[in-house]
């Protein structure tokens, strides 16, 4: 397989492993399976998903044929839903609760959102109104889904909105940093679109700290939401990390986003370091881009693997192999180019404080393999001066909330979406941010009227 | 957003949509949920010298995988005390000012009990008054519902009746259960009645238990017919509708009843002629909250079409509902078969060999070596049964073949006869 991919690959069929993989509901498919719904009251489908979408309701809409109707249901709940369609993982949430897990099997509600929100987005449906105009400013910084979301409601409630935005487009990881195949750039960028549409201005190009300063924003603005998301992918800190072939899993996936796709990985091999959801991506987008052998190693187990079970699934199809207990200690090169990477056995020790148990390194154990490149994929560094300029409390990086508000510890400043998860067990899901966006606005809204009308 | 308010026979409601005289708008508490959930309207389960009623009363028609197609009851009218429900209809009155409130009355054949429980009622504030000379099962054992809704007559004398004291505009529900509906529509209209609503339940028998021989419902081993009624009945309905809406006869607004569950059919309703609709099953099988689908549904349907009032869609397909005699002989369609999206289930081949007119034909592609389903459009009669039994949709198109000749009725062809003319008119042999 590989080696006939290597054989034949060329840009086109490049852009071929680069199109989305699942497909789309059919006409008829959705609307049988739509039918199949039971329109539940209080279904568990709704509290299972953190935007709390009407389920049923945008459900029922597709099977009467309003499927304006069914894509605001779902857009109103969740401001990215297109793109949540695509990259949530249903059968750990709306589907996992469906009431016909008991009784044949849950409703591919994932599918039935995508059908609803792909009309949205082929008819060019504009699905908002902005809100009748208050005279309040509020500045967001950052692009992605917790701040757009909170741009789309705050503006709809009549805020003059501004978000800062340091690269190019808006959308944030769904738009750079999702592979195309679960999720096409134009999704992320129609629901930019959609906010842009409310009079929300987007300042890109534009870093806060940087091009304009906290100061300003908590001067010029009544409110400000940081909603950055997060940063580089740390160093791991061993010799040869500057050579040519190293690279991070972040700005990979990000590369295949643009186009047109490099082909330097045409039959080459790949070492992926790392097992959460971005090293698969990493690893997958490899695959794609040609590579001839993609392995992924973990300094854990199977069992420890931090990326979801379908996405572990998908990258042993796309033909990624998986090494457990291993830790690079060495990249080494020749004239200034990756060839090989020394790696050392480990084994599980202890559990620590959250039950994982700890990989302690087997003496004498290390060993090399040959590889092409390098790519590093061992999470991500948090935006720790950005959060100090705003003289904001913080743990890590980790921005400290008022429960319920998103209020930080500078009462003007609310903070959302990845910026203010993590320390949990649990993974940042993009309908977190989502949801931390929407009710950061809604705090915002309301400290904001207090404020208005005790003047 | 379009205006969705209607105005039927001087009615005024925030929306098309209420909920018929039945279970669901049996109490304050249920009319005050619906009207939160959306509903413009309710009309208040009928009133009248309280019944006693058994159980079980409900029954319905699952098929084919789904729920409730048909649904059938065997309930009376209101068995709670009339004080009781005339004290929550002025509450629910008082709470929801700008929601429709109608009374659904029954009560014997007499001048005074009527003229009595129309006052009362238009004591605590309701906005319209329904006749109910509708209901197929009890009432019409005692000379009520359905039993005067057979009668022109007795229709025709209590409505004079209620309009000697009425001070609100009166509607006429009528029974289905009847051969030609026109008949009760024109003695409501020239009894003085402001409206009609139709139609009431059908007579029916839900089912026989397989095992138990009995009647489904049955009340401690006996059944009777129960009144018919959800999706099943809509074309009924909806023809009554039409027939009553193109009579010159008639000639008062309509307010639509019979199988409607969704937005797309409360429009088919408008088109042929009814100013506003009544749900009752769909509301029994999903709840209240199915309404905000119907509303959202209908005004988005309105707002892509640009249509600013739903009042503007109001009978406008009426004029295209007419007698068979009234058809074109000379229009012809024939079925055609899109191969790229058939999936071979042959259906539409067995349907047309074993009951229509032989004219779809299994061939053998030469070059594929698979077989494909081929219409000889010249033997199609164009039935439009291959495309109904067909399951993907669009894959069997019915499409129109000029004939080059010009349009020709029966009725017209039949004068042309009658005078003499031939203009090419072949009499049948």
């Amino acid at each position: 397989m590989s080696v006939h991919r290597e054989q034949t690959q060329t840009s086109a069929s490049l852009e071929a492993n680069f199109a989305e993989v699942v497909p789309a509901l059919k006409p008829k498919e959705a609307i049988d399976e739509a039918n199949r719904c039971l329109f539940c009251y209080d279904a568990p489908c709704i509290k299972a998903c953190p935007t709390s979408i009407d389920i049923p309701s945008f459900i029922k809409k597709i099977a009467t044929g309003n499927l304006l109707g069914s894509a605001r249901t779902i857009m109103e709940a969740n401001p990215v839903g297109a793109s949540c369609a695509r990259v949530c993982p249903t059968e750990e949430l709306c589907e996992g609760a469906c009431v016909l897990n008991h009784a044949s099997k849950p409703i591919m509600i994932g599918l039935l959102q995508r059908h609803a929100t792909d009309w949205a987005i082929k008819n060019r449906q504009v699905l908002f109104q902005p809100g009748e105009k208050n005279g309040k400013r509020v500045a967001i910084v950052g692009g992605g889904p917790a701040g757009l979301s909170a741009a789309r409601e705050l503006a709809r409630l009549g805020y003059a909105v501004t978000v800062f935005e340091a690269r190019e487009k808006a959308g944030g990881l769904n738009t750079y940093g999702i592979v195309s195949f679960r999720l096409p750039q134009e999704i992320s960028l129609w629901e930019v679109q959609q906010v842009e549409k409310l009079g929300v201005g987007i300042r890109t190009n534009t870093k806060v700290g940087i091009d304009v300063q906290p100061q300003e924003l908590l001067e010029q603005y009544d409110s400000v939401l940081l909603a950055v998301g997060m940063g580089e992918v740390p160093r791991l800190n061993i010799e040869g990390e500057e050579l040519d072939g190293v690279l991070d899993a972040i700005s990979l996936v990000e590369e295949t986003k643009t186009r047109p796709l490099p082909d330097r990985m045409f039959g080459k091999k790949v070492l992926v370091i790392g097992a959460g959801n971005t090293a698969i991506d990493a690893a997958t987008s490899s695959k794609r881009l040609g590579a001839g052998q993609v392995q992924i190693l973990y300094r854990r187990t199977e069992k420890e693997m931090t990326c979801y079970q379908f996405e572990y699934e998908f990258a042993k199809q796309d033909g990624v192999e998986f090494r457990w207990l291993v830790a690079p200690t060495r990249i080494i090169g020749e004239n200034g180019k990756v060839t090989g990477l020394e790696l050392m056995r480990m084994e599980l020790g202890e559990p620590d404080a959250k039950g994982r148990r700890k990989p302690v390194p087997v003496p004498d154990s290390q060993f090399t393999v040959e590889t092409d490149f390098v790519v590093k994929a061992i999470g991500q560094t948090r935006h720790v001066p950005l959060i100090e300029a705003f003289g904001l409390q913080h743990h890590n990086g980790i921005v400290a909330v008022e429960s319920g508000t998103y209020r930080t510890s500078d009462p003007r400043v609310y903070a959302a979406g990845d910026v203010i998860f993590g320390g949990g067990g649990t993974d940042a899901m993009v309908v977190d941010a989502a949801n931390h966006g929407v009710r950061a606005a809604q705090a915002i809204h309301a400290a904001l009227s207090e404020q208005r009308q005790t003047v | 957003m379009a205006d969705l308010r209607i105005n039927l026979a001087g009615i005024e409601s925030p929306n098309p949509f209420w909920l018929a005289s039945a279970p669901p708008t049996n109490s304050g508490y249920q009319v005050q949920r619906a009207f939160e959930a959306g509903w413009g309207g309710a009309v208040w389960k009928t009133l009248g010298e309280p019944i006693i009623n058994v159980t079980s009363r409900f029954a319905a028609l699952h098929y084919g995988g789904q729920r409730v197609m048909g649904f059938n009851n065997i309930e009376l009218i209101t068995d709670r005390p009339l004080e009781e429900n005339l004290r929550e209809m002025e509450e629910t009155k008082r709470l929801y000012p700008k929601h429709t409130l109608i009374a659904s009355l029954m009560v014997e054949h007499k001048r005074e009990a009527w003229h009595e429980i129309v006052k009362q009622v238009e004591a605590v504030g309701v906005d319209g008054l329904e006749l109910n000379f509708g209901c197929p099962h009890g009432m019409a054992e005692r000379g009520m519902g359905s039993a005067v809704g057979q009668h022109p007559d007795l229709i025709r004398q209590q409505v004079e009746w209620v309009k000697e004291v009425a001070e609100t505009p009166v509607i006429v529900k009528l029974t289905p259960n009847i051969t030609d509906i026109r008949y009760t529509a024109r003695a409501a209209s020239e009894g003085g009645a402001d409206a009609i609503s139709m139609i009431n339940t059908i007579n029916s028998l839900m089912g026989v238990d397989l095992d138990s021989w009995l009647p489904i419902p049955h009340v401690d081993g006996k059944g009777a017919h129960g009144g018919y009624c959800g999706p099943a009945v809509k074309p009924i309905a909806l023809n009554m509708v039409a027939e009553c809406a193109r009579d010159p006869h008639v000639g008062i607004p309509i307010s639509g009843i019979g199988g409607i569950s969704t937005w797309q059919d409360a429009v088919e309703f408008l088109l042929m002629g009814a100013s506003g609709v009544q749900v009752c099953t769909a509301a029994m099988h999903h709840g209240f909250r199915i309404v905000e689908d119907m509303i959202d549904g209908l005004n988005n349907y309105l707002d892509q079409r640009g249509i600013a009032s739903v009042m503007d869609i109001v009978g406008k397909a009426v004029h295209t509902y007419s007698d068979w005699g009234n058809l074109n002989l000379n229009y012809k369609i024939v079925a055609r078969i899109h191969e790229e999206t058939c999936i071979n289930c042959n259906k539409c081949h067995i349907a047309c060999e074993d009951t229509s007119h032989q004219c779809i034909d299994i061939v053998r592609d030469e070059r594929t070596g698979k077989e494909k389903l081929v219409v000889r459009e010249e033997d199609c009669v164009g039935c439009n049964l291959c495309s109904i039994v067909c399951p993907v949709e669009g894959t069997i198109e019915m499409v129109e073949i000029p004939t080059g000749e010009p349009p020709l009725t029966w009725n017209q062809r039949q004068a042309a006869l009658a005078a003499g003319k031939s203009c090419g008119i072949e009499s049948e042999s």
